[in-house]
């Protein structure tokens, strides 16, 4: 019964997949969206019997073996799926944000030749992200991590008719495998040291003070590797390049892959072993300052991007390095609290960009909007709630999940508390100044896209209202003082977690966040709403805003640093290595052919002379065997 | 031992064999006429034979003989594949000369 229902909930996806790719041409649009959305939907209705499975009884997750896939004489991988708390919980906001953003899909792209195509591919996806999310082992979690790789490449050049598009896509790929390898070496270290990849045998031996203090240094390496993996995967510094860089693909991927699901599969996997992190304190130092390094970095380059998906792909950047930084200081049911926050209302937020951009006919810039507010009102109030939710006022979802990481940054390290904070005040000011710039004052496209504007139907203002709701009351999950969260998360953790109580410290804290939220909604109303500023074009920007504007040249260093040596080493090669190589197996091909120009003379035809050269030849033969 | 190697010496077939082959190994080299060349190849082939029973007779051991039947058997074979080879080249070129067949001239 409950392999039954694990196989539908993992199958459905995959089945709208295959049905999208072979019959999805024929079938018709109308069908496509159906049988795309519908499949996502029964993932999802399985997941709440799950869920309510697992309400009733804690303590027993449930453990869905299929068969032996990998069997040698000391190491074994079982292809079976684990629903505990945690994969359940994830499944729960896979399936449900991704059933709302199928549907959204549906008007979206319906005016696009390859609805079948970019609905197969979303379900592709799912499909990838429920194995990641529900393997017992890491193993399954590696297909998952790398099918949802593929997915997000597939669907960053969906337009694939734009070279751009598809340099984004080959990015977003590359950038994915250098950090897919650090998790494949953490995998191998992991297996070597516990001799198993499956999440129960590691949390037994992590706990094992004998195994764990022989191989303390490997463990910790084992750490940085699956850290490195995440860092990829979930777009921290170093390899965080690549996700502004995805906002090419369509809305509704940047809302389900970039921003709301599989970005967190770093997150997620860190939780998933967090016994692993718990052995390695200086690793879990490292994690917290790269998110909190990743969380400034991301906001400051946000402040000044005019393009309203690239706001809010730094956005997102930024809220992962917040969630990173609450894995570094162990607080990981915090770091799955913003999770979940965060993928409700970056998903409303994504959605309603999406709908901006529907209204104006593909115009992103910021520059060339504004006023909406009157025209597409269901948009404006949806993502306004996301955007009071995301800068943390009270209280919206965002005001708690971020609340909850200041606090536990302060406890433990003054100066992250004080990045993450900076972080908050310019997540709350280029929030606005999207708004600001979107919605309020005149219009400043063209005529004829002044004529056009619209409210988007209703497919896609209904995944906007349900996101929105959630946003606005998803912080109920987990209130300080009396946490559902951390007590459904519970048996996950060996040592329980306590939620922060509301002491002083905390209302102070809260205090100096919405004061800081507040800070930076100001500063953006007075330059956007009262001076009416209007970002400069490109070529204008001078001193710093410059330089936030170009990324920091991050990208260019990354060029100077990595591509070009890399380039000129393969030239070298190319001109060097290549000839040489190819100069020596030619010459074997030409001794040949002298050889064979000599040798055919003897092929001259005449069977008399083949017969004498015969008779000789064995005459010879007999006269070295008989005589000689 | 009742035989006829007692009238007549091992010595005499050996030399007949040698003489029969050498024959038959000129007649090939020399010869242009196809048929002739594949007579002079059972010329060979026969001598062969012929040595084979006589040693067999010798070591008083019928596996040399046995061995004649087989050889025999497969030149029936041969001389008919042989023979259907040189129906086919003379209805392509109109002779057996076996001088005009050059065609895979390296």
């Amino acid at each position: 019964m409950e392999k039954n229902i694990a196989l539908v909930l993992v199958l459905a996806p995959f089945f709208g997949f295959l049905f999208n790719v072979f019959f999805g041409k024929k079938a018709g649009k109308t069908l496509v969206g159906l049988v795309g959305t519908a499949s996502v939907l029964v993932s999802f209705l399985s997941t709440l019997f799950f869920f309510s499975a697992l309400n009733a009884n804690p303590s027993q997750p449930v453990v869905v073996d299929l068969f032996q896939w990998i069997s040698l004489e000391k190491f074994n991988v079982n292809f079976s799926f684990l629903l505990d708390q945690l994969s359940v919980l994830w499944l729960l906001f896979v399936t449900g944000i991704g059933t709302l953003i199928h549907l959204y899909s549906i008007s979206y792209m319906h005016d696009d030749e390859n609805m079948n195509k970019f609905f197969a591919y979303l379900n592709l996806f799912v499909f990838f992200m429920i194995m990641l999310v529900m393997g017992s082992n890491l193993v399954i979690l590696f297909i998952g991590w790398e099918g949802v790789g593929l997915c997000s490449y597939l669907l960053i050049g969906f337009w694939y008719k734009n070279q751009d598009y598809n340099d984004a896509a080959k990015k977003a790929f590359i950038m994915n495998r250098i950090g897919d390898l650090g998790l494949l070496v953490g995998l191998f270290i992991v297996a070597y040291v516990f001799g198993s990849l499956d999440y129960k045998v590691i949390s037994e031996g992590a706990y094992n003070t004998q195994l764990v203090s022989n191989n303390s240094g490997l463990i910790a390496l084992a750490a940085l590797c699956l850290f490195i993996g995440a860092t990829g995967k979930s777009a921290q510094i170093p390899l965080y390049t690549w996700l502004p860089d995805a906002m090419a693909g369509p809305t509704p991927v940047s809302a389900l892959i970039h921003a709301a699901t599989m970005v967190t599969a770093g997150i997620f996997m860190v939780t998933r072993m967090h016994f692993l992190f718990d052995l390695a304190p200086q690793i879990l130092d490292l994690i917290a300052i790269v998110g909190a390094a990743t969380a400034v970095l991301a906001a400051s380059i946000g402040l000044v991007q005019n393009d309203i998906k690239k706001v809010l792909a730094y956005s997102t950047v930024s809220q992962l390095g917040l969630m990173f930084l609450a894995l570094g200081l162990g607080a990981y049911e915090i770091a799955v609290f913003h999770v979940i926050t965060h993928a409700f209302f970056k998903a409303c937020l994504f959605l309603g960009s999406g709908s901006v951009i529907h209204a104006l006919h593909g115009e992103q810039d910021m520059r060339n909007m504004g006023g909406l507010r009157k025209v597409m009102p269901i948009t404006f109030w949806t993502m306004m709630i996301s955007t009071l939710a995301i800068s943390g006022i009270f209280p919206l979802s965002g005001f708690w999940s971020k609340d909850e990481i200041l606090l536990t940054a302060f406890h433990s390290n003054i100066p992250l508390w004080i990045v993450g904070s900076i972080a908050s005040i310019m997540t709350a000011f280029y929030m606005f100044r999207l708004m600001y710039l979107t919605f309020f004052g005149e219009f400043r496209g063209t005529e004829e896209q002044k004529h056009h504007l619209h409210e988007s139907p209703a497919l896609i203002t209904f995944p906007l209202i349900v996101l929105a709701i959630l946003a606005a009351v998803g912080g109920l999950i987990s209130l300080p003082g009396n946490s559902w969260l951390n007590h459904y998360l519970a048996p996950l953790f060996r040592k329980a977690h306590e939620a922060h109580h509301l002491d002083a410290t905390a209302y102070a804290l809260m205090a100096v966040a919405t004061v800081g939220a507040l800070i930076g909604i100001g500063i953006a109303y007075s330059k956007y709403i009262k001076k009416q500023e209007v970002p400069v074009q490109d070529a204008e920007m001078k001193g710093f805003a410059s330089v936030l504007y170009h990324k920091y040249y991050v990208d260019e260093a990354y060029d100077v640093v990595v591509v070009t040596p890399l380039k000129k080493l393969s030239h070298f090669f190319r001109n060097y290595f290549e000839v040489a190589f190819s100069e020596t197996v030619f010459a074997f091909g030409k001794i040949a052919n002298a050889i064979g120009t000599q040798g055919k003379v003897l092929q001259n035809g005449s069977v008399g002379f083949y017969l004498l050269a015969f008779v000789i030849g064995m005459a010879s033969i007999l006269v070295y065997l008989f005589l000689v | 031992m009742e035989n006829i190697l007692q009238a007549i010496g091992i010595e005499n077939y050996i030399f007949l064999s040698v003489m029969l082959f050498c024959i038959g190994a000129f007649g090939v080299l020399y010869r242009r006429n196809a048929i002739i060349m594949f007579m002079s190849i059972e010329i060979m082939l026969n001598a062969v034979n012929l040595l084979l029973v006589a040693f067999s007779t010798l070591h008083q051991d019928a596996e040399g003989q046995v061995f004649v039947f087989f050889s025999m058997a497969v030149a029936a074979a041969e001389v008919a594949v042989g023979l259907a080879i040189l129906v086919s080249i003379f209805r392509n070129t109109g002779s057996i000369d076996i001088d005009n067949l050059k065609n895979l001239k390296g």
